[in-house]
């Protein structure tokens, strides 16, 4: 089986839905050329009326994603940087959130945003962030972060025959990752977590980015006998608390690992959930281990010293285990 | 360019549709029988029944806090309106919307909207799902003279311009965004001449002249129809009511207009104007308004009975509609 990247597998699943879908099209910036080469070579297949080069005015551009949903089609709307967002706050959080509930169920809003996340050396505050854990508390929108080729493939396909809004956070260091996937019809539900190492010892949730990081972590503590369980949630909304909950019920220890910030972002809210429904299973207090409150910062050991990585994830392992 | 004399009739029942129910609606909120926001467009009902009766029932809209008129024109129906203003769970939207969120889908009326200038960029997406799709329908979006501040407005109309979507642009243009006049927060005088800017093109219309909207709608459809791209008309009216229903209780009258000013401009009633024409072109006789006047009355009485008879939504709903 042949190893593809994890922007090979963007462009696989944008492929296969637009030849499943003719009411299915791209629009973003740079959508033609593909600056990071998940929409390459899409225009040669679909023809420029079905991938749009847009203006950079992701207001506009978002908020007509939300109007060709309403009336009727399946955008898939890239948004090239997570951070771009904030320009087109209210067409996100205002419009396709809230159309569906406020128009007492008449309006179907099937977009897939996408987006880069996440830091990836040198590109400073306004191109690295991780922003998710803005979205997670406006219902209305679906939050998908793949972690794997195989993972983006099929979760990106998913959210694209969903009937509402998802958005799918792409890290930007991953592009190059490599792995097999499935062949023919590969499709990852929304909704429902992965365990991508078993273990007993305790359980590390993992975001995104974060988990190749805890994998990695965790074959390095196998050597010291310590078993770490590594759960990827995959979609933020909905939340699968149950394999979460499984998962810690079994281990009695838990760790959240996100790229984002401490406050108010994922990792609090899942050790949240896990401490209100989970109580019973913990042996000690749930840890998160995130990126620091401070704007993503430009210089390279700043940027080091920022974001979560393998040695605060193992230190904090160590500490829960008292190893 | 002749109007038929069904089309002329039709325009006018929607114009009497429009006064009415805003006037009962405007009643009910100072009476507090309503609750929430409540803006009203009296004044301003010949730009919503003259561009909507150039319209298919397959075209769509979009439409603003101040929709009602055009949700009307485009044939809402009034008991589920207001309805939907009550609260009640057989509103349009189940009560999850309310005055300012009207939605009717099968009317191709995509909502109105309570964030200034947000319909812009729904229109012109829904303008591109038709060229997607295939389809020949087209969007208008209604808008005021405030949203044409937005950036919205501008990164629309450039999209729109590129694309050549089949789209029409309607400012009308009031003369207030919410309590500030339009002129000291506005660089032109005409908002029309900012389609200049995205090199399409772009009238300055009477909107108080259902005739002549109507004329300047029908060729802008048959424009964005055949695909030769967006059009921006400004429709010159005026609000004879406040921003919002009350606003006296907080602003005093008087704060930002003149009496004076508002008697002007209800000397120029839509309404009173269609009337004249009808009498002066001996088209229609005055019988045949009348009778409009008075089935509307009815049908007003109806939806409001309605309204008030029906149930309020079950606490057990609140989670409904969220997702598919």
């Amino acid at each position: 089986m042949a190893m593809t990247t994890y922007v090979q597998a963007i462009n696989e699943a944008l492929r296969e839905e637009m030849e499943r879908d003719p009411l299915t099209f791209v629009m973003g910036e740079d959508v033609v050329l593909s600056a990071f080469g998940a929409t390459k070579g899409l225009v040669d297949r679909f023809g420029p009326e079905r991938v749009r080069n847009t203006p950079i005015a992701e207001a506009g551009f978002v908020g007509a994603a939300v109007g060709a949903a309403m009336a009727g089609t399946r955008p898939i709307c890239e948004v090239e940087f997570a951070s771009f967002f904030y320009c087109a706050f209210d067409q996100v959080c205002n419009q396709a959130a809230k159309l569906r509930y406020m128009s007492g169920g008449q309006a179907k809003l099937p977009i897939t945003f996408r987006c880069v996340y996440g830091a990836m050396g040198g590109a400073a505050a306004q191109h690295s962030e991780t922003v998710y854990a803005q979205f997670l508390s406006v219902p209305g929108l679906k939050i998908v972060v793949p972690s794997s080729p195989s993972d983006v493939k099929g979760l990106l396909k998913s959210a694209i025959r969903d009937d509402n809004p998802v958005i799918v956070f792409e890290h930007g260091a991953l592009g190059r990752q490599r792995e097999e996937i499935p062949p023919g019809e590969h499709l990852v539900p929304l909704g429902k977590a992965a365990i991508k190492r078993p273990g007993d010892n305790i359980t590390v949730i993992a975001i995104g980015a974060m988990v190749p990081k805890a994998l990695r972590v965790a074959e390095k503590l196998a050597g010291e006998n310590i078993s770490v369980e590594v759960l990827d949630p995959r979609t933020l909304v909905p939340l699968d608390e149950e394999a979460i909950l499984r998962s810690v019920e079994k281990t009695n220890r838990a760790i959240v690992v996100d790229e984002g910030h401490l406050r108010g972002g994922a990792a609090s809210d899942i050790a949240a959930m896990i401490a209100e429904k989970g109580f019973d299973f913990l042996d000690g207090p749930v840890k998160r281990v995130t990126s620091l409150d401070v704007p993503i910062p430009f210089s390279p050991p700043l940027e080091k010293a920022t974001i979560a990585d393998e040695g605060r994830i193992e230190a904090a392992i160590r500490e829960a285990l008292g190893a | 360019m002749d109007i038929g004399k069904d089309l002329l009739l039709e325009m006018y029942r929607a114009m009497v549709r429009i006064r009415l129910f805003e006037g009962k609606v405007r009643d009910l909120a100072t009476a507090n029988e309503i609750p929430g926001f409540v803006h009203v467009s009296i004044g301003e009902e010949a730009s919503a029944a003259g561009v909507c009766a150039a319209l298919r029932k397959t075209d769509r809209i979009t439409s603003t806090h101040r929709g009602h008129g055009h949700l009307i024109a485009k044939g809402g129906r009034l008991a589920e309106m207001m309805a939907e203003i009550y609260g009640k769970r057989t509103g349009y939207c189940k009560g999850k919307g309310g005055s300012m969120h009207i939605v009717d889908f099968n009317l191709g009326i995509l909502g109105a909207n309570g964030i200034v200038g947000a319909g812009l960029p729904i229109a012109t997406g829904s303008a591109l799902a038709a060229v997607i799709a295939k389809r020949d329908d087209v969007t208008v979006c209604f808008f005021g003279d405030g949203a044409s501040n937005e950036g919205t407005f501008h990164e629309s109309l450039n999209l729109a311009a590129i694309w050549k979507l089949p789209v029409v642009y309607v400012c009308e243009n009031n003369g207030f965004g919410e309590f500030t006049p339009m002129q000291t927060v506005t660089s032109v005088k005409d908002i029309a001449v900012r389609a200049q800017a995205y090199g399409i093109p772009g009238y300055v219309v009477d909107g108080n002249d259902v005739l002549e909207v109507y004329r300047y709608a029908s060729e802008a459809v048959a424009r964005a129809r055949a695909g030769e791209g967006p059009t921006l008309l400004e429709c010159k009216t005026y609000r004879w009511e406040g921003h919002v229903v009350g606003e006296q209780a907080f602003l005093g009258s008087g704060a930002y207009r003149t009496e004076q000013e508002i008697n002007e401009w209800k000397a120029r009633c839509p309404l009173v104007r269609f009337q004249k024409f009808a009498a002066e072109s001996g088209k229609i006789d005055a019988a045949e308004l009348k009778r409009i006047e008075e089935e509307t009355a009815a049908e007003l009485d109806a939806a409001v009975k309605f309204a008030r008879e029906s149930p309020l939504p079950a606490p057990s709903e609140v989670a409904e509609d969220v997702y598919v």
